[in-house]
């Protein structure tokens, strides 16, 4: 049997009916990663250790008659901008590469108390910032369908490890789509969900008001579990939302006929690609088969999220990331004075994108600009919003490309920021507006997966996973692995 | 409206990094690239448009007046890449 | 030419909450450096602020007491700049929405009543503590976290403010309506009162402003009234010379006695103030604000009132008994037991507070409670002591914290009013002294207080005066 090709809930079954030990799949992951993260690169720490020690709790809890949960004993792992006490957190930055937090974020902190064994940190682009994982400042991860392409960004370690069998789930972040695009370029099911559905403690902000941890997971109802245990309110994060949490897992059913569902003609503009086009429209006529009502609609202001966001997303950052100045923790570059060695430490910890970003909001923030940039942007937000408040007076859900391409090559796009901004284009919106949304496999273009995305309305994280179930059990492309040259 | 080399100097200074002549005259280059992208939502009308800073309707969210441990020093100090008599240390202010 | 000075104040108050604005750690003032942090307020990646309630909830009181218009809807921003002292490089506070505009508090220099309006008090949180370290090298400066995160109020005055005088009464006002609200220690030397100084001159009669200095820093009265006092002369000898004062952000030396400049305009930050997106907004209705308006206190102007007209104290009194709430609740609770206000109040005024000051202590910490206070007055009043035993009784209990009756008993303090026993002393004080009594009976009424005075020394002060006085002028 191949344990690194089943589904996490697979395996969690396994292991409750104690087929196998928590102990023999997390060695049999930890060899697997041992086997492919030569060539994927997904991991930038690994905590084989800590994760036998997990594992070996969580059996000894079984063997004691106890029943930690589904999720418990099945190894995973965390981008690496989700704080964990006593491991190294870079952010993929040389800014912290030794920096050992002294805390665990809400989600970790979750997790372990479900029994997660946690198998290290994923590579990322640093602090979050890009669409392809080539801004890790260690080295860019591959992606698994063609390891001459990118995997997405920026949480493509998250998503490359979950492809290629290195983890069962990931914890990814999303703030214009890191979640979603590389979910989409690498065939898995990747969430964001709603804004405030999942506390933001303890994972380093790139845009506090965009940012936001989710799943990463082979199928739906692995993701259904995941932000079963991740979601709910955290009193230590003010903007965290005291809404109840359903019980997902029950909420998955493949029933969604007179489901109405609305396809913005926004989402299928220029810039994408036709094969990706073809896939996802025969996706829709999919779920139009399955009962759902689809419908052609309009979000008109779509085409300014993204410049919005370039303007929203870049100020918080600049705000946040100003914290980096090598006094309290992380790297220190000496200089004659303080702010020399602010200058000095800044300029050699931050590489060439998050530094751009840091001076596109700085000056979005400055003064002279602040009405022209920053306010701008936010009044543009509220437009978005309404388009999306609109949209759903009638539709119960909305459905795009998750990316307007396929995954591609690496250094492609690494010399136009611009060009890889507008890889997030289908994204971005949805964080604007701080919706939940899905990306899962719908199809392939040239051999290469394709990502169908579902929004849905704030806090209905629930009727995306029927619809992504539904469709997921009508289809065949969540099975599918990637070769990988090795069995 | 263009921006000039000064001004990304300005704001380099502001963000506290220091910029080669070669990134100065690249950041320039590309900042002027994604502002002229982001002119494009100068069609829009927003005159009566409110700001949107926050997504969730949230109010009055508070924490209650309860002291709880924080760290250890040794822990609060781990990080710091200079410490000295339990306190962080840096190059001499003024 | 005439000048007059424009002065308005930016005071930050140091809330006494049990925990800081943002995170759970301790506000206690002093412990060993970087012991009261944890991750929110030493800014460590990753964490989130999440605002104290009862920072909010003084914030209210003071701003209700200060008669500001509070905010239905107020946020926090980030105040954004580089400095060791400010782990995030950012400051959480608060700019366009700030918790209350508009109200005013009123001063009394020289019998002058004067009402200074209030521009607006705002929530944020205080920095860290640099220490600054010479060495060969160039030295190196130590930073202590253990004050980042304390929340404080902003308190900024409208340019009302026309002389040093009444910047120092006005601060001095707004110390002690803190301190009725109970909101803040109010320790200047500890740093939890603080205040900034925006000065300009102009020809008097003038209504336009002149430029402005800001001048920084100034921890104690003195240091307020004496720079502002400099700056103002300064600035005056710049105009008389025929220069122009040069906008700048200035710090007060209080060695050398002198402003200089730490920042011309030129140099002027760029905070790039937004809306902190960790934060939600707070929205704050009629009912909140009601409750709050019912908790306050009865506040310094209205209880000085109040004294004035229940108790029928002279102005002065009242003022100086109202100035600190601490000493009009001790005066309350005297009175209470012993209602004569005006003795109570000269008592306090004089010998007590000269003993309280001298130990440096509070009226709450007096080692002589209220009620022994008022026992000491009753056994004047009754006769069982003279005014000038009184005296040293109460310092005797300010020494040992003994009670008025137990040392007057103990001491033998008693006074001497048996009739009998006093005639035979006055009768040898006469014998004594004939060319003073010769004196007196030539019309130097001086003459009697000197044998006043014998008889009380004989007695070692324990005759009763007004009885030494009658057995004195029935024998001259």
């Amino acid at each position: 049997m191949d344990l690194h090709n089943l589904t996490a809930h697979e395996v969690g079954d396994l292991l409750r009916r104690r087929e196998v030990s928590a102990v023999e799949v997390t060695e049999a992951m930890l060899e697997r990663i041992e086997v492919v993260d030569g060539r994927v690169r997904a991991f930038l720490t690994r905590t084989a250790e800590q994760a036998l020690e997990q594992a070996r709790a969580v059996d000894a809890a079984r063997a004691r008659g106890e029943d930690p949960g589904i999720l418990a004993g099945v190894p995973m792992a965390l981008k690496d901008n989700l704080c964990t006490e006593g491991v190294r957190t870079t952010c993929a930055s040389r800014m912290l590469a030794e920096w050992i937090p002294p805390y665990d974020a809400t989600v970790v902190n979750r997790l372990k108390k479900a029994g997660a064994v946690i198998l290290g940190k994923l590579n990322m682009d640093e602090f979050a910032m890009g669409s392809s994982t080539e801004n890790s400042s260690f080295f860019p991860t591959r992606n698994p369908w063609d390891l001459e392409r990118v995997p997405g960004g920026s949480s493509g370690g998250s998503v490359a490890a979950v492809a290629a069998g290195e983890a069962y789930y990931t914890l990814g972040s999303d703030t214009g789509g890191s979640i979603r695009q590389p979910a989409s370029f690498c065939g898995v099911v990747g969430m964001k969900p709603t804004y405030g559905r999942v506390s933001r403690y303890g994972l380093v902000a790139f845009a506090s008001s965009l940012d936001q941890i989710g799943p990463v997971t082979r199928d739906v109802t692995d993701c259904a579990l995941v932000l079963g245990v991740i979601a709910g309110h955290d009193p230590l994060d003010s903007t965290s939302a005291d809404v109840p949490v359903p019980d997902y897992r029950a909420t998955l059913w493949p029933d969604i006929k007179g489901l109405k569902i609305g396809i913005p003609r926004e989402y299928f503009g220029t810039g994408i690609e036709p094969e990706v086009e073809n896939v996802v429209r025969r996706a829709i006529n999919k779920l139009e088969e399955l009962g759902a009502v689809c419908e052609e609609t309009s979000l008109p202001h779509t085409e300014y999220a993204l410049p919005a966001y370039y303007l929203v997303a870049p100020a918080e950052a600049s705000s946040n990331l100003a914290r980096y100045d090598g006094v309290g923790f992380g790297l220190r570059v000496p200089g004659r004075d303080i702010v020399e060695m602010y200058m000095n430490t800044r300029s050699q910890g931050f590489g060439p994108e998050v530094k751009r970003r840091i001076m596109l909001g700085t000056y979005a923030l400055s003064s002279g600009y602040y009405d022209a940039c920053y306010l701008k942007a936010l009044k543009v937000r509220t437009l978005i919003l309404k388009d999306f408040e609109n949209a759903f007076t009638k539709y119960d859900v909305l459905a795009t490309p998750t990316s307007p391409t396929v995954a591609f090559r690496l250094g492609e796009k690494a010399g136009d920021p611009l060009a890889m901004y507008l890889s997030d284009l289908c994204t971005i919106p949805i964080n604007m507006a701080g919706l939940p949304a899905i990306s899962l496999p719908c199809g392939f273009s040239q051999g290469l997966p394709v990502g169908l995305q579902l929004i849905g309305k704030a806090f209905d994280e629930a009727t995306l996973l029927r619809v992504a179930y539904a469709f997921e059990q009508a289809t065949e492309y969540h099975r599918r692995r990637p070769e990988l040259g090795v069995a | 409206m263009p921006i000039t080399t000064a001004e990304v100097e300005h704001v380099a200074l502001l963000a506290r990094l220091k910029l080669s002549p070669e990134e100065k005259a690249a950041y320039t280059e590309q900042l002027n690239a994604i502002l002229e992208y982001m002119d494009k939502l100068n069609a829009l009308d927003t005159t009566d448009v409110e700001p949107t800073a926050h997504v969730l309707p949230l109010r009055n969210v508070f924490r209650e007046d309860v002291v709880r441990p924080g760290l250890p020093r040794e822990k609060a100090l781990a990080g710091a890449p200079a410490a000295s008599e339990g306190q962080f240390k840096v190059p001499r202010v003024v | 030419m005439e000048y007059e000075a424009v002065i308005g104040l930016e005071v930050h108050v140091e809330l006494k909450t049990n925990a800081k604005a943002f995170c759970s750690c301790t506000t206690a003032f002093g412990g060993e450096p970087n012991t009261h942090v944890c991750p929110v307020c030493l800014g460590l990646p990753g964490v989130l602020p999440v605002i104290n309630r009862r920072v909010v909830e003084f914030g209210l009181k003071t701003a209700l007491a200060l008669n500001c218009q509070v905010a239905s809807f107020c946020k926090f921003d980030r105040k954004n700049y580089y400095y060791p002292d400010l782990p995030k490089n950012y400051q959480i506070s608060q700019y366009d929405l700030p918790l209350a505009r508009g109200g005013y508090l009123t001063i009394n220099v020289d019998g002058k009543e004067r009402v200074i309006g209030i521009t607006r008090v705002h929530m944020e949180e205080d920095a860290g503590k640099l220490i600054h370290v010479d060495s060969p090298d160039g030295g190196y400066s130590l930073v202590d976290y253990n004050r980042t995160g304390v929340p404080l109020l902003e308190i900024v005055s409208e340019p009302d403010l026309r002389s040093p005088a009444e910047a120092r009464a006005y601060m001095e006002k707004l110390r002690t309506i803190l301190q009725y609200l109970d909101v803040s220690d109010c320790k200047m030397e500890e740093g939890s009162l603080r205040c900034d100084a925006n000065v300009s001159v102009r020809p008097r009669g003038s209504q336009t402003f002149g430029t402005k200095t800001e001048v920084k820093n100034l921890n104690s009265f003195r240091s307020l009234q004496r720079a502002l006092e400099y700056e103002i002369e300064r600035q005056i000898a710049i105009l008389e010379s025929g220069g122009r004062v040069e906008q700048a952000t200035m710090a007060w030396d209080e060695s050398r006695n002198v402003t200089y400049v730490m920042r011309t305009k030129e140099e002027a930050q760029d905070y790039r103030y937004f809306p902190d997106p960790d934060l939600v907004p707070l929205e704050i209705d009629a009912a909140w604000i009601e409750r709050v308006r019912r908790e306050l206190p009865e506040l310094p102007d209205a209880r000085c009132r109040r004294l004035i007209e229940d108790y029928g104290l002279p102005a002065y009194d009242a003022g100086v008994i109202t100035s600190s709430r601490d000493l009009a609740d001790y005066f309350d609770r005297v009175v209470a037991l012993y209602p004569d206000a005006k003795t109570v109040s000269n008592w306090l005024m004089g010998d007590f507070l000269r003993l309280l000051n001298a130990a440096d202590l509070e009226p709450r910490q007096s080692p002589v409670p209220p009620e022994e206070l008022a026992s000491l007055l009753q056994l004047q009043k009754d006769g069982t002591i003279s005014g000038k035993i009184a005296k040293q009784v109460l310092e005797e209990m300010f020494a040992s914290g003994k009670g008025a009756r137990q040392i007057v008993e103990e001491k033998g303090l008693v006074q001497i009013s048996d009739e009998a026993a006093l005639t035979r002393i006055v009768e040898e004080v006469l014998a004594a002294n004939p060319s003073v009594v010769e004196d007196y009976r030539n019309g130097k009424e001086k003459a009697l207080g000197y044998l006043v005075g014998q008889v009380m020394k004989a007695t070692k002060g324990k005759a009763n005066p007004s009885l030494v006085n009658r057995l004195l002028k029935e024998r001259l």
